[in-house]
């Protein structure tokens, strides 16, 4: 028993890491409507960011928040540059946009700081927390404290505030949005700010547990697109609670399920988003739209 | 087993003729500006070579996520640089080194391969890098009969595999290093209960497959083993499900970032301390130094070439001619990156191989480079040769194992020349 609720545990630790990400996304999709395939390449980015303030004497605490500020202004940047071109243009048009974006990244990455792996300091002490013979790195404590933090805030951001009620306008219809005076431009670059930011923190929180590379994110993004979808993709609380289940789900598949083992275990996300997509597309948490007759 | 020995025999033969059929249509040295030699070596290609030069031509990844090999190519021509200036070339033949860039993209390693064979006109591919990109462009070299010489990859195949002659392997393979582990084990630990993660794909299965048969018969036993695939985010819960297997030696053969990976969860779990083995492929120091260097004191590795930090070669002449050299003709490369010492040892690996060549031909290159016997290079670890043969397509078989300590490895115990000790290396 002690065995298996270590690896619920570990499972825990695995779904906050993906429902970091899954955040950014959720945030993404609330205020522009789309699916950012780039998002993991950008929270990559920022890190490498983060990791060049520190290489360069700076404090790590000192260092995240100069990362934030630039994440943010770079998010804000690219939805400028690259996606107000497209932006009336079809749905599909813009996800492929965003794919463009995931590989230039990436390239751009290791063109800048090259394609070895680099030491990033972890912000949480090392050690576990021990009770009852199971264990709980510090790390892991940490990661789910600020997943919690982050989806708190967004929760109040998205139903507390003016710019939640704009952007979710916005992402809803552009065209009344702008008649009735909310400013959709500003918006939909907030929103890509904004994601950027989380995104940096997700990027922060993994790259001393999956160390910093240009790939570093290119596996965390098809679990935070399961956890997502499973939880719904406007939904902060929903994207935690599917991360930490997709997490869950493949711990205990890979130890416990014979033939699914590590071998298979990458073909849970893509079962959770099947099944997902199959019996309640809107996901666990999301809500279904609704068109007045 | 009779009928299937004879279907093989069969399938064999059936090969042959195709093989020969194609020989028989296809001329090899057609094409514009393609040279056969006159005199003892009469109808040899000469295609790329002159009394006064030699063309060859190399493919890496300067760019994409295997861009950090993108060193090696440095140091060859770095090498080739100072032979030509200060030995007059390979016998005369001054070297020109012609290097494109295939991105690890097995299609592109083909285009570039035969813009490098029928535009450029070159003599021989001097090193294609990576097992997929090596396997997308043998069939290629060997349908025009140019040398694929030294292709830096592990695999296996290059040695054991008898339909392309005209590739050849250099380093150490999986199966060699593998041998090298089990034997230290054999050594040290001969009732280890080993552990294994691994790569899912070609190299990881190379290496697994090989230790299995190399602990056949011993008391070594194989308790655990767990794969990952290159795409999963991390390898925590693989080494989770090791640690319950209660094993006394972890064998971790994954690429770089797995590695740290690895290396770090065995550091973080204080309740299980196998003897760990990682293997050549993420045994760099930058492989080791994110995870902290007090975190990876102990472990285990086996290496082939001499490492330009170690100071037991501080005055070495090997060593000492390369930093200089380096520094001379390619003043921006850091002479501490093994991977210029790598490409200076293959460099100079050639140049023996060229010069024992009896025809400056392709196909006398070609029976240079399967009859070495006994070669020294320089910079490879005294007591480390290169040897084939007919049955022998494996030119450096032997390899020492290291320890980290303090902040750099350190060579122990004796060279383990792993043909010696488990016998030939064959497909099966």
């Amino acid at each position: 028993m002690a065995g298996f609720l270590q690896q619920v545990i570990e499972g825990l630790g695995a779904g906050a890491i993906y429902a970091s990400l899954a955040l950014a996304l959720v945030l993404i999709h609330r205020f522009t409507g789309i699916v950012n395939f780039a998002q993991g390449e950008l929270a990559m980015f920022s890190t490498y960011v983060a990791w060049q303030f520190t290489a360069a004497g700076l404090p790590f605490w000192a260092a995240l928040p100069l990362t934030l500020a630039v994440s943010f202004a770079g998010g804000m940047l690219i939805e400028r540059v690259v996606i107000r071109p497209v932006e009336g243009a079809p749905e599909l048009t813009v996800v492929i946009v965003t794919v463009g974006l995931f590989i230039f990244v990436n390239a751009a990455a290791g063109w800048i700081w090259s394609f070895l792996i680099k030491d990033f300091p972890n912000p949480f002490p090392v050690g576990a927390v021990e009770a009852g013979g199971l264990t709980v790195s510090h790390s892991t404590l940490g990661v789910l404290a600020v997943v919690g933090a982050v989806m708190g805030l967004l929760y109040l951001l998205f139903r507390h505030t003016k710019v939640g009620l704009g952007m979710r306008a916005v992402a809803a219809d552009p065209v009344s949005a702008r008649l009735v005076g909310v400013r959709v431009g500003r918006t939909l670059a907030l929103g890509w700010g904004l994601a950027a930011t989380v995104g940096a923190v997700s990027g922060v929180l993994v790259a001393p547990l999956l160390f910093l590379e240009p790939n570093m994110m290119g596996g965390v993004l098809i679990y935070a697109f399961a956890a997502a979808t499973l939880g719904g993709f406007d939904s902060p609380g929903g994207a935690v609670v599917g991360g930490l289940v997709v997490g869950v789900a493949e711990t205990l598949a890979g130890a416990y399920v014979g033939f699914v083992g590590s071998d298979l275990k990458v073909g849970v996300p893509l079962a959770v988003i099947l099944c997902v997509l199959l019996l309640r597309p809107q996901g666990l948490f999301g809500r279904a739209a609704v068109e007045r007759a | 087993m009779r009928l299937s020995a004879i279907g093989r025999t069969a399938v064999t033969a059936g090969l042959l003729l195709a093989a020969a059929a194609c020989g028989g249509r296809e001329d090899p040295g057609a094409g514009a500006g393609a040279t056969t030699a006159a005199g003892g070596c009469q109808g040899q290609q000469t295609t790329g070579i002159t009394d006064t030069g030699i063309k060859l031509g190399g493919i890496y990844p300067l760019s994409g996520p295997a861009s950090a090999y993108g060193a090696i190519p440095k140091g060859i021509k770095a090498y080739f640089d100072y032979v030509n200036a200060e030995q007059n070339g390979i016998g005369g033949r001054k070297v020109e080194f012609v290097v494109r860039d295939d991105g690890y993209q097995p299609p592109k390693a083909v285009e570039e391969a035969r813009r490098l064979v029928e535009q450029e006109q070159v003599f021989a591919l001097f090193q294609t890098l990576g097992t997929p990109s090596t396997t997308a462009t043998w069939d290629y070299a060997g349908q025009r009969k140019v040398p694929q010489v030294f292709v830096a990859t592990g695999a296996s195949k290059w040695g054991t595999d008898t339909r392309h002659p005209w590739t050849i392997g250099w380093q150490p393979n999986y199966v060699s290093e593998a041998r090298v582990y089990a034997q230290y084990l054999k050594q040290e630990r001969p009732d280890a209960k080993v552990a294994v993660l691994y790569q899912n794909d070609d190299f990881g299965k190379d290496l697994l497959g090989g230790f299995r048969k190399a602990i056949e018969g011993s008391g070594i036993t194989v308790v655990a083993e767990q794969s990952y695939e290159v795409s999963d985010p991390s390898v925590d819960p693989q080494m989770r499900n090791l640690a319950q297997s209660g094993a006394d030696v972890l064998l971790n053969v994954t690429t770089p970032r797995f590695g740290s990976q690895a290396l770090a969860a065995d550091a973080r779990n204080t309740k299980w301390n196998p003897l760990h083995i990682v293997n050549n492929v993420a045994a760099s120091i930058t492989v080791l130094r994110p995870v902290g260097f007090e975190n990876v004191q102990g472990v285990v590795s086996a290496t082939y070439y001499k490492d330009p930090v170690d100071p037991q070669w501080e005055n070495d002449p090997e060593m000492t001619l390369y930093r200089a050299k380096l520094k001379q003709y390619a003043p921006d490369a850091d002479p501490s990156v093994p991977y210029h010492a790598f490409g200076w040892a293959v460099a100079s690996s050639f140049h023996k191989t060229m010069e024992a060549a009896k025809c400056p031909t392709r196909e006398g290159l070609r029976d240079s480079m399967r009859n070495l016997s006994g070669v020294e290079v320089g910079m490879l670890l005294p007591g480390v040769t290169m040897s084939t043969g007919p049955d022998d397509g494996f030119p450096i078989e032997s390899m020492r194992l290291m320890r980290f300590k303090g902040e750099r490895w350190e060579l122990f115990g004796e060279v383990i020349d792993t043909r010696r000790e488990f016998g030939p290396l064959t497909a099966d």
